[in-house]
Order: C-alpha cells, then structure tokens, then sequence
C-alpha cells in the first residue's frame, strides 16, 4: 500500500491496455463475490440498524431507537466492560510471554527449534475443539471443589485468559522471533565492547529495535481480544446468569460478539438492536486497526 | 573471561530445561484429549486426570461411538469441511490473485476503489455482517458445501486481495513487457509469467486460508443448512452444545480425530506453516 500508486506511473500502455479486455475474467469473478459476500451485507446491515425487523424482508425505519435501546442494555454495557479487561489482561500477559519466549529462543539456546514448534501447535486448533478442550481440564480440576467453570465467574474469566494465552502466545513469538533477528548484530555486539550488561542491552539496543513488532502484537492481540468468539461460546457460554428481578439477566462471562450473538439469534424481537450493536462494535474494532496503522506509520517515519 | 563463558553456558542449560518443562505443560491439554478419549463417559468427570485403566478403560468404544452420535455421521462433517476448505481456498487463491494483477497493473478508478473497499473489509468483524450475509446466501442458494466458498471468496477477499497487490507491485514490469513483446496475451502472461512468480505469496495466503476456513465455526453454522450438512466444529459445538446427554468420552474422541490431521498438516508444512503466519501477520 505504501509506495502503491507511485509504481503507476511506470505502468506501460503496452500492459495495461490489452490487460483491461480481461476485466471479466480477471477482476470481475472476484469483485462479484465480494459484493455478495461483504459489500452488500455491510451496507444492507448498516440501513437495518435503523429499522425494527424480525426478517430481512420486513422492516420499518426507527432512526436511532435501535441505538439508544443498545446503550441502555446492561448486559451489553456488562459485556463491553468484561471484553475489554479481559482484552487488556490478555494483551498484557500474552506479549509479556510470548517477548520473553522469543528473546530466549534467540539466544541460542538447544532445541529451540523444538520449542517453538511446541508453542506455536495451539494456533492450529479451532477456537470451538480449544474451548471443549479445555472445559474438560478446568471442570475436572473444579471437580475437586465440587464446582465448574459454568459456575463461577471468577474461574470463567481466568478461563478464558488462561486458553488465550495457551492459544497466541505461540503466535505472538513468531512475530517477536522474527523481529529479533533482524535487530542488527553489530550493534549488539557494540553494546558488549562499550561494558552494557543484559539488562541494559535489552532495554537500550534490543526493545527499541524491536518497536514495530511490539506494536503489531499489542494491538493484534487487542483486537483478537475484542472480537473473541468461539472460545467465548465453547468455554463458558456466558454462564453463570444473574436473573434481575425485572425479567432480564446478565451473563457474566459473555464478551460482546456472544452477546450480539444472542440478541440476534435468542429470539427474533431484538435483531434491530443486535444490528445496532454490532455497528458499534464494528466502529469500537476499527477505531482500534487505524490506531495500529498510525502507530505503525509514526514508528516507521522515526527510524 | 572464562568464569563468565561458564556462567553463560549454565544459563543456556538451565533455559533449556526451563523450556522442556514448560513443553510438557504445553502439550499437557492435548495428551489430556488423548488420554480421555479411550476413558468411560462417567470417568472423564469424576477422573479426569488419571490415566484409564480396568473399568474406566474404554477400548476404542468411544471412537466408534462417536461416528454416529448425535445422530449425524461423523464422516459426513469430515467430508464436508475438507469439501468447503480445499474449494475455498482454490476459489480465494485465484480470484484474488487475478485481481490483485489486475489492480496494480490497471490501475484505474474502479481498481483503487476495489482495493480500498478489500482493505477496509479486513477491519470489520463478522458481526457485523453475519445476519444480512446469511440472508444473502440463502436467497442466493449459497448454503451448501459447493456453493459456500463463493462466499468465502467475498468475506476474505480482503487479506488475499492486499497481500497479492503487496507482492506484485514489487515484480518488475520488464518481464511482462518482455512476455508481450513476444506476443504473449494477459492470459498466458499471467498463466505462465506471473502465476509462478508468485508461488511464496500464494503459499502464505493458501496456509492462512486453509487455517481459517478448516476451523471457522459461525460463518458455516449461520450459512449453511444445518440439518444437512454440518463441519467438523459445528458437529464438536452441536454434541457438547444441544444434544441431551453430552457423551464426553465420544466427544474427545472425536476431538482427538479432528486434530490429529490438523497436527500432521503441522508438522509436515511447518516451515511454510510459520512464514505464512508471520507474513499476514505484518500486514499493517
């Protein structure tokens, strides 16, 4: 995307022309696609989020109610509040991990091949096989006091954290090895000459190198911790529940993609607010990828 | 001098065993499948952790009642998702490739707009298109295993789109002109010239894909008609789900089935598995 159009320039009549016959064999099969698998249901999302409606095919335009009955929710207002310590809790654990993994992998060290091959397996399972997973271990050591982890919410969150990080530690330190070897040797080895111990070295030669590493994990892990889903569903399914006296209830363990999940699909009354929520949560992640994007492109102009 | 390369040395050893050990905690959770698989359904709970052995053992009862349970064959989810996987990730490799050729060599109003609306696509979560999209698929008769990879193509068109445009602006332009001199057309430029060039990208985008599509749960479950056909996690998430009585014994053995060839595709791709993940990873 960087130095995209630039290259334009040099594009030779010679090429692009006789190129642009093939638009439908080309560019059209997959631009067709993307209409029907992304364009038109984003859009057609969009508009619904206005409109009260049990079917694509019956709605009626409500302008911002949708939006203010979502605002109103507690369980919604819940499940963001729990998403997002949950993603700030997991981001922190999972990077300080996975840099400290990757820089002890680099180091040389025997079997790191073997290693790393152990850590990254967890990324090859699904999020529903890793949920089922590991609600049988967490339940058969609750056994032991006669709990589960559909019943406390305190477990339930450490739960959910503790399959997350089993789960992208592994892919994190793919992305801080490949960052660490690329800090140059020569520099490292002049920090050795000038007398910097470990320590120093780390935090003065290695990290800073590291940057743009640091930032593409922090925010991935970020938004994976946002948008998590199938572990949400499979682990703990939102339970346990606190009914309200007033009929409604919160589900302690639900994060917000479960909990648009349900408003859709746990009876068809409220589609019209689960379609306002998401758009929220569509704005809430993307804010968070061109948060990313400049924080990526501050560091790149720095160096 | 000496003291200090000693010292380094213990340090690496100690890291070493440091690592095996936490290998082992590592691997812990899949050998706790493994392990449970060949256990009786009333033992998983009260036993989880012990290994089976006289009445709690199981045989391989557990495998070959899984096959069946929840009333919906096993092989029909495996066959199934192999179906939608091995489709989709074809349909994704050359669509997107032919397009993102086309962009960056076109270069046009139309090519910048598709290529913004397939960067923009990448930042927007699936709930926000996941009830409107299966509406679309139904009407459009996309909710079978043959037909739902064109909506796979559409969904993830973003990512193999960008990392495709990202590759061939940086092929230079003197081959193909070279090609078209010769009297090549854009197809058998692109068959012949662009295609291999593009092998390393294509790998990459075809691990990612086949990652997401192989383990992808909502958008088949909300797209497909279920009573018919199921993928392997809508079958895992249906037993433990909805179904009565959960049998766990089964339900780890079939977990146990559709892992292991996941791990073989692991450690057989490994290499291709890894700079894959690293390439899509940065593409911020």
């Amino acid at each position: 995307m960087k130095r995209s159009h630039d290259s334009a320039a040099v594009n030779s009549d010679m090429i692009r022309k006789p190129i642009q016959r093939w638009a439908p064999l080309f560019l059209v099969p997959m631009v067709a696609a993307f209409l029907i698998g992304f364009v038109w249901p984003f859009f057609h999302g969009l508009f619904l989020s206005f409109c009260k409606f049990k079917t694509t095919s019956k709605w009626e335009w409500v302008g911002l109610l949708n939006y203010e009955k979502a605002l109103a929710d507690e369980s919604f207002i819940y499940s963001f509040g729990f998403t997002a310590v949950f993603a700030i809790v997991s981001l922190v654990l999972i990077n300080v991990f996975a840099f400290a993994v990757a820089y002890a992998l680099t180091q040389k060290i025997k079997g790191a091949n073997l290693f790393r091959t152990v850590f990254f397996m967890p990324n090859l399972i699904g999020g529903i096989v890793l949920g089922y997973i590991w609600s049988m271990i967490f339940d058969g050591f609750l056994g032991y006091y006669q709990t589960s982890i559909l019943m406390d919410k305190e477990w339930g969150f450490w739960g959910l954290i503790i399959l997350t990080c089993w789960q992208q530690i592994g892919y994190m330190m793919i992305i801080y090895i490949a960052g660490l070897q690329a800090v140059p040797e020569d520099m490292l080895e002049a920090a050795k000459i000038d007398g910097a111990n470990g320590w120093q070295t780390l935090f003065k030669v290695t990290i800073p190198n590291v940057m743009p590493s640091i930032t593409i994990c922090t925010f991935l892990s970020l938004t994976n911790g946002f948008k998590l889903f199938d572990q949400n569903i499979a682990l703990t399914g939102g339970y346990p529940y606190i009914i309200n006296p007033d009929g409604t209830s919160v589900h302690t363990t639900e994060m917000l993609a479960l909990n648009i999940y349900n408003t859709f699909y746990v009876g068809a009354n409220t589609r019209g607010v689960a379609q306002a929520k998401a758009v929220l949560f569509f704005i809430l992640v993307a804010t968070l990828a061109i948060a990313q994007l400049t924080a990526t492109r501050k560091k790149e102009v720095q160096q | 001098m000496k003291g200090a390369f000693q010292k380094e040395k213990f340090g690496k050893t100690l890291t070493t065993v440091l690592f095996t050990v936490l290998s082992v905690i590592y691997v812990f959770p899949v050998l706790m499948v493994v392990i449970n698989s060949f256990k009786k359904n009333t033992f998983v709970k009260t036993d989880t952790f012990g290994i089976p052995t006289g009445e709690s053992h199981a045989g391989f009862d557990n495998f070959i009642n899984g096959m069946t349970f929840g009333g919906y064959p096993f092989s029909k989810s495996v066959l199934y998702s192999i179906i939608i996987t091995i489709l989709g990730t074809i349909l994704i490799l050359l669509f997107t490739s032919m397009a993102a050729w086309y962009i960056s060599r076109v270069d046009s109003l139309a090519c910048r707009i598709v290529y913004y609306g397939c960067v923009f696509s990448m930042v927007v979560p699936f709930q926000m298109v996941m009830f409107t999209l299966s509406k679309t698929a139904d009407t459009l008769k996309l909710n079978t295993p043959w037909t739902i990879p064109v909506i796979y193509l559409g969904f993830g068109a973003g990512l193999a789109v960008f990392m495709f445009v990202g590759f061939v602006k940086g092929i230079p332009l003197d081959i193909e002109e070279a090609a078209a001199i010769d009297g090549c057309n854009p197809f058998r430029t692109y068959f012949s010239v662009v295609l291999p060039m593009m092998k390393p990208t294509m790998i990459s985008v075809a691990i990612l894909e086949i990652m997401w599509i192989w383990n992808d749960y909502l958008l088949p479950y909300l797209v497909l008609d279920r009573t018919e056909y199921k993928t392997i996690p809508i079958h895992i998430q249906y037993l433990k789900g909805s179904y009565g009585t959960v049998d766990l014994g089964a339900t780890m053995a079939l977990i146990l089935l559709s892992i292991i060839p996941v791990i073989i595709f692991y450690l057989t791709c490994q290499k291709h598995i890894i700079k894959g993940v690293a390439a899509g990873a940065v593409k911020g």
